[in-house]
């Protein structure tokens, strides 16, 4: 016990909430420990391709007869499956198509969901919340706007924007049924949230084999949306990104104002920052949970907005895929701030564009993706750890008291 | 035994809490450290405890260097140490409490407590601490938990005992018997490092003052110095002790509280049928030893809590079921007793804590945006207006000193019209020169008609504020009294008599003091009951 203490700083441990503490200090480090992060993640990931790849496992065989080969082997290895995987996310000019050259787009389109549910985390994050439950919401408000887009048939721009409604509501119900759980009976939202997500999970399920069921096929899908239910393709037919992109850019400048210059944001920072002293100014905290999930929640159901009106175009229980959840990963990587959000949401989205040129071109295992992004949220959950490779002192908040 | 620090010092990054501190405690004298919050005399102590490492420097007992990795070390070598906050398990008994950490067992493990129990009676009665060794600790007073502490250092042998902030914690009776306990314990041949910012009681039970100040050692003064001269020593430079406060010119009596009852969840009574009144341009001081209902009663007129019956009226309003916010918009001024936790937010910065409670008004927000520009001047002014020292209004709240952390949350509280100012602790953990001015804007307050009320543990600022002094005990008023009272009398009240009882007792002749002792010893229960809800 003494131990411990010992090391710890002189400073009175927080009387609750110790858990959101740390979470606090994950979240709220700085941007050069997020870039830090992806750094040594990248090197640790260059370590696997390379002690995975057969040339170097053959020149480390006379290793010291001609050390020098099993050098240019290794760098042969990760060069080529970083280079694959930077062309496949960018510009590639060696692709056989055009289309194919330009990986810039795709990179576009799988961060477009990342970044408004990432969006999601944020917002709630900075009201002191966890929001573990972007992936239900955004399945309930794929399946909102699925149920509107190919159940109605209405006009042109008209349809199109009661499917962005309809998504942006079925994902708020879904997040403020976790905010205003926690605000009336103090059930904590992480829980709340994952079992809202298995719930959303099965009733989609069930829906599909239901009411929702296309009826020309046996699987459990939807049929295909209306045409005038679906976003526009930015860049013609021949690339994927589609309008959810603007959407997407929108709700970042619109979240960024909401937190930094509304009255409501200085509200859910204060609340996210100091529940008690919020509440000793005249702030109604549990009416800021409530509505700081609808808009959370909402959020996460534009970007099941952008998964079925934008690219699958209809509905299956796996629309969602493992956005929710890379979404936390992105929030904790933007430093839940919007614009570094945005910014993760375009890194995730490039190793997802750029893994499959990876695997296809340096037939280096598109696993090794996973890796990467599973030890940038073990570095950036270890900031300590970050700090003692790179020797930066900790920045300290509180001067030793006497 | 002798003790002696040489050249201590501790940093934690850039900021040096110790700087090359020297000191020496000689054998059986009592060694007082003042210093004000902040000033490093806890580091020191937690150094010499073996809870920090030294950065550099070197402790000697008996002239012999000693290093300790963890406190079992300085225990070892005879250091024993009492914090401000006790290190008890409520629940268990004083027995199993002393025995912690150092258990002897009997066959196959069992614990044998009888050996403690044996020197718990043993010292007890060596130093008349009268205390049970088979009480639970959390039904004993807080004054007999801290002579807890000290048994469970005297059982393991201490020859040096460090007592940090021993009296925060105690009525001014119970810090009487602790200094005669202190004295007793000298004349037994132990040394006492004697933590204190109270002048008062390092004056009267010192042999040596040292006094430290940002880290460093100032120098040493005499216990017969002068209050002021030990306090200008401490703030490094003059300071006058004494506020200038013209009499009270109270006017009528718009702050009305009737029959006030605050239950917590479980329907204890935190606050007990109280009835009170304080007119405009009156100072009313409440005074207590802490926990007894004093926090609950001024978050019942913020309208924080939620069981709560009676009425509060305010300028004819009643402000009982309304929300924080129809309060706060009634015109109460509100500093609460922790501004860490209840007054800001630590990673906001001043300009955004100076409209923590404003910001959806005009002309800091319009439409719900926030008009930054307009926020921003106007914390410029206040930062200049109260004195904050920081480098720029945009600086987070928590880089700043209790005392200027203070400043902000009086300056935010009182830039509205106010109907109604209520602090809590105005200045706990606040320098000797921040002390002054926030005083000084309390009164000017008062001076503008507003009725205020002060909450505050410490008796000297109760005397020194007060118009009039209200103490509570145990949830319940035990009396208003003029504010010139003596200490005396505030102290039996603090201890659960009525001013009647109190009054009479005093007038009463020398040599019936054992009566003084049984309201005393039910006086504490009521305490810790109070306490348990902290």
């Amino acid at each position: 016990m003494s131990e411990t203490q010992a090391v710890k700083e002189p400073v009175p441990p927080a009387k609750e909430g110790q858990g959101s503490q740390v979470i606090r200090e994950i979240m709220g480090g700085n941007a050069l420990i997020s870039v830090l992060a992806v750094v040594v993640a990248l090197v640790i990931g260059g370590i696997l391709i390379a002690v995975t790849d057969p040339r170097v496992a053959t020149a480390s065989g006379y290793f010291f007869a001609d050390p020098g080969a099993t050098f240019s082997a290794i760098w042969s290895a990760v060069s080529e499956a970083y280079g694959a995987l930077w062309r496949g996310a960018t510009y590639d000019p060696t692709a056989r198509t055009w289309q194919g050259q330009l990986g810039i787009f795709e990179t576009l389109t799988f961060a477009t969901p990342l970044i408004l549910a990432g969006l999601a985390v944020t917002l709630a994050f900075r009201t002191g919340l966890f929001n573990i439950g972007a992936q239900g919401q955004i399945i309930l408000g794929a399946t909102f706007a699925g149920a509107v887009g190919f159940g109605m048939h209405l006009p042109p721009v008209i349809h199109l924007l009661v499917v962005i409604l309809a998504g942006a509501i079925g994902g708020a119900i879904w997040g403020g049924i976790a905010g205003f759980l926690k605000a009336r009976t103090g059930a904590h939202e992480v829980i709340v949230t994952i079992m809202l997500n298995y719930i959303a999970i099965s009733l989609v399920l069930y829906l599909l084999k239901n009411q929702l069921k296309d009826p020309n096929s046996t699987n459990p899908i939807s049929p295909q949306m209306d045409d005038n239910a679906v976003l526009p393709l930015l860049l013609g037919p021949n690339f994927r990104v589609h309008a959810g992109l603007i959407i997407a850019v929108l709700a970042v400048i619109g979240v960024s104002w909401l937190l930094n210059r509304s009255t409501l944001g200085f509200e859910y920072r204060a609340i996210g920052a100091n529940p008690k002293a919020a509440r000793t100014a005249g702030m109604l905290v549990s009416r800021g949970y409530i509505t700081v999930m609808l808009i959370s929640g909402a959020l996460a159901g534009l970007a099941g907005v952008a998964q079925i009106a934008g690219t699958e175009k209809s509905l299956d229980s796996e629309i969602a895929g493992s956005i929710g959840f890379d979404a936390i990963t992105v929030a904790l990587l933007g430093r839940s701030k919007p614009w570094g959000t945005f910014f993760a949401a375009l890194l995730f989205g490039a190793f997802k564009a750029g893994g499959t040129s990876m695997a296809v071109n340096a037939d280096v295992s598109i696993d090794i993706v996973a890796v990467v992004q599973s030890l940038i949220v073990l570095f950036i959950a270890a900031p300590p750890l970050i700090r003692s490779i790179f020797r930066i002192k900790a920045a300290r908040r509180e001067g030793a008291s006497a | 035994m002798k003790l002696e620090l040489k050249g201590i010092t501790k940093s934690f990054g850039a900021l040096v809490a110790n700087d090359h501190i020297d000191l020496v405690v000689a054998s059986g004298e009592i060694h007082s450290l003042l210093g004000e919050n902040g000033a490093g005399k806890s580091t020191l102590m937690n150094v010499l405890y073996g809870l920090y490492e030294p950065t550099a420097g070197e402790i000697l007992i008996d002239d012999k260097p000693v290093k300790f990795s963890g406190p079992a070390d300085a225990m070892a070598a005879g250091i024993g140490m009492v914090h401000q906050h006790f290190m008890l398990v409520p629940v268990f008994t004083v027995a199993e409490n002393v025995a912690l950490g150092g258990e002897s067992t009997g066959f196959a493990g069992i614990l044998d407590l009888e050996d403690t129990r044996r020197k718990i009676r043993e010292i007890s009665a060596r130093f008349g601490f009268h205390v049970d060794p088979d009480a639970l600790v959390e039904e004993i007073p807080v004054g007999v938990q801290q002579r807890v502490e000290i048994i469970k250092a005297l059982v393991r042998n201490a020859k040096i005992l460090i007592l940090d902030e021993p009296s925060a914690v105690l009525t001014p009776q119970e810090t009487d018997e602790l200094m005669d306990i202190m004295a007793q314990l000298k004349a037994g041949g132990t040394s006492i490092v004697f933590i204190s910012h109270k002048l008062r009681e390092v004056k009267a039970v010192s042999d040596t003052i040292t006094v430290i100040r940002r880290g460093k050692v100032v120098g040493s003064a005499d216990p017969d110095a002068s209050t002021t001269e030990l306090a200008s020593m401490m703030v490094g430079r003059s300071v006058s002790l004494t506020l200038e406060k013209a009499d009270a010119q109270p006017g009528e009596e718009t702050f009305k509280v009737t029959g006030l009852t605050v239950m917590n969840d479980a329907g204890q009574r935190l606050v007990d049928d109280v009835t009170f009144a304080v007119a405009d341009g009156e100072i009313l001081a409440v005074a207590g030893v802490q926990g007894n209902g004093q926090t609950e009663l001024t978050e019942a007129v913020l309208g924080l809590h939620k069981h709560v019956q009676g009425s509060i009226m305010l300028d004819g309003k009643e402000l009982v079921g309304r929300s924080v916010r129809q309060v706060l918009d009634a015109g109460v001024g509100f500093v609460p007793e922790d501004r860490q936790d209840d007054g800001l937010v630590g990673e906001f910065s001043i300009a955004e804590n100076l409209v923590l409670d404003l910001y959806t008004k005009e002309p800091y927000s319009r439409f719900g945006a926030m008009n930054r520009a307009v926020i921003a001047k106007s914390a410029q002014e206040k930062v200049a207006e109260f004195d904050v020292r920081a480098q720029s209004a945009q600086d987070a709240a928590d880089t700043l000193s209790g005392g200027n952390q203070q400043k902000v949350v009086l300056a935010r509280e009182l830039a509205r019209p106010l109907k109604l100012f209520i602090a809590s602790q105005p200045t706990r953990g606040v320098d000797v020169g921040s002390i002054e001015f926030l005083h000084k804007r309390i009164v000017a307050e008062r001076d503008a008609g507003t009725p205020v009320i002060i909450v505050s543990t410490e008796l000297d600022e109760v005397l020194e504020l007060g118009d009039r002094i209200a103490v509570l005990f145990a949830g319940r008023l035990m009396g208003i009294v003029p504010g010139k009272s003596s200490r005396e009398l505030l102290g039996l009240m603090m201890a659960g008599l009525t001013a009647e009882e109190a009054q009479a007792q005093l007038d009463a002749p020398v040599g019936d003091s054992t009566a003084g002792d049984a309201p005393a010893g039910d006086s504490t229960a009521g305490n810790t009951e109070g306490g348990a809800h902290e």
